[in-house]
């Protein structure tokens, strides 16, 4: 790649930033040269969001619908699958999806709710509901 | 209170955070360079890993190899710790500071709130430099972002805390030793072969073999699965999104080549720059079709996506096979 084809696309997913790519200039040296993105990279970036805000959307469905708890929401909100989310929080998988029925986690202990609201960096309050 | 250190935009945050680090202790060294005496340069392709749901891929060497690679090559001492509590993390570090001591720091990404909202995802290897603070925010120089920012202390310490695979539990950095010579060409030409050796790995998920293994896997995708869209835009991303300096990580790795004909007495990868440059575009031109299908501009073609990767695979062979010979 030369310094003259480096895209420049503006890509929305990096919020205004430029990032350093390397590529051929004037004589042959490869330099560091600033890119405002490459609009191959904003497909897939916003894909894997989309993939997130997908799971989260469908959890507030069932949330809403009486199927899921808030937890099951909060922990796609914060683009966590399970696995991710057992590894934050040290609580095993099948604790935290016993935990996604409502009727369960209405009854969790606050010692509980506070490790699963840190693991996700918000108030215990916060995690009770949808926001 | 702040040192008085220069901010340098990098590609990658291994390399750049060991290049500006050293410079700031007076070794004049580039984010090229760093990369390639630290070995940065790989392909890894784990199945069997799934993150997030995604099988594990990387175009580099895994987190802190890099650092242990220069450490390897120069003959610097870097002082590493790690904490069992956050409270112990953060003083430790504040002390640090206010003794002038800039300072590398690994972190989760997604924790870091200056970060571009789509590019928060859990990885937790991220690396940056503090080089001050000023009451409650830290003074942070992230080598892939273009200026220094500021950070909180509680957003630092989440991030500095956060759990899960590769857990940063506090890790902070700092060279101690740092001899003022030349970078002998015996550690470059060992720091090459080194890369050379391990992308010749006769396995299916390392080095030209793993990119191999990645093309079958391909070749293989059910297309009318959700998921295999998935993989595919997966790859793109490990390749050119997670700050790799474009065609992951190759366009880097030929500008370290570049540089390493003049010092290491091997006039001749200058021309091995050039080979990997152009490799890079196939890399490049791999990602633009890739993303063409995902996006749906193109009909989704698994076979003709591992066409490029069956090709790739056979270009890094030959390219490392003699580049092997070349330094040794």
């Amino acid at each position: 790649m030369d310094v003259q084809d480096v895209p420049q696309d503006g890509n929305a997913t990096l919020g205004g930033h430029r990032k350093a790519v390397y590529a051929r200039g004037a004589g042959g040296t490869i330099v560091a040269v600033e890119s405002a993105g490459w609009e191959a990279e904003e497909i897939v970036t916003l894909q894997a969001v989309d993939v997130f805000d997908a799971y989260t959307e469908a959890a507030r469905a069932r949330v809403v619908a009486g199927q899921s708890s808030p937890l099951e929401y909060w922990m796609y909100a914060r683009r966590m699958d399970i696995a991710t989310f057992a590894q934050s929080c040290g609580v095993w998988r099948w604790r935290i999806r016993r935990h996604f029925r409502p009727a369960v986690f209405a009854r969790l202990s606050p010692a509980l709710l506070n490790r699963y609201a840190a693991a996700l960096g918000i108030a215990p309050e916060t995690l009770r509901a949808l926001p | 209170m702040s040192a008085d250190f220069q901010h340098r935009h990098a590609a990658h945050c291994e390399s750049g955070t060991v290049a500006n680090l050293l410079n700031h202790h007076g070794l004049p060294i580039g984010e090229p360079m760093a990369f390639g005496l630290g070995g940065g340069l790989s392909f890894a392709y784990l199945p069997f890993v799934r993150i997030q749901e995604m099988p594990l891929i990387a175009y580099r060497v895994p987190p802190r190899a890099i650092i242990r690679g220069v450490r390897k090559s120069l003959g610097v001492r870097f002082r590493i710790e790690r904490f069992a509590s956050v409270a112990a993390g953060e003083a430790r570090l504040d002390a640090l500071l206010d003794q002038g001591q800039v300072v590398g720091l690994q972190t989760s990404v997604y924790w870091l709130p200056y970060f571009p909202e789509d590019m928060r995802f859990h990885f937790n290897a991220h690396n940056l430099v503090v080089y001050g603070r000023e009451g409650d925010e830290y003074l942070i120089s992230d080598p892939v972002g273009e200026h220094p920012v500021r950070c909180h202390r509680d957003d630092l310490n989440r991030a500095r805390f956060a759990k899960g695979m590769l857990a940063p539990k506090g890790t902070l950095y700092f060279p101690v030793d740092v001899p003022g010579r030349d970078i002998q060409p015996k550690a470059i030409r060992q720091a090459i072969h080194r890369v050379a050796w391990s992308m010749l790995a006769p396995l299916p998920i390392f080095g030209a073999g793993g990119i191999k293994g990645l093309a079958r896997s391909l070749a293989r995708l059910d297309r009318t699965r959700p998921d295999s869209l998935r993989l595919v835009g997966h790859i793109v991303r490990m390749q050119e999104e997670i700050g790799t300096g474009g065609a992951g990580f190759r366009f880097l790795y030929a500008a370290f080549l570049q540089e390493a004909a003049q010092h290491a007495e091997r006039p001749a990868l200058g021309e091995f720059a050039e080979r990997l440059m152009d490799i890079g575009d196939a890399w490049r031109a791999f990602a633009l079709a890739a993303a063409r299908m995902v996006k749906g501009r193109d009909p989704f073609d698994p076979p003709a996506l591992a066409e490029h990767l069956f090709a790739l695979a056979a270009a890094e062979k030959g390219f490392f096979t003699e580049l092997k010979a070349a330094v040794s």
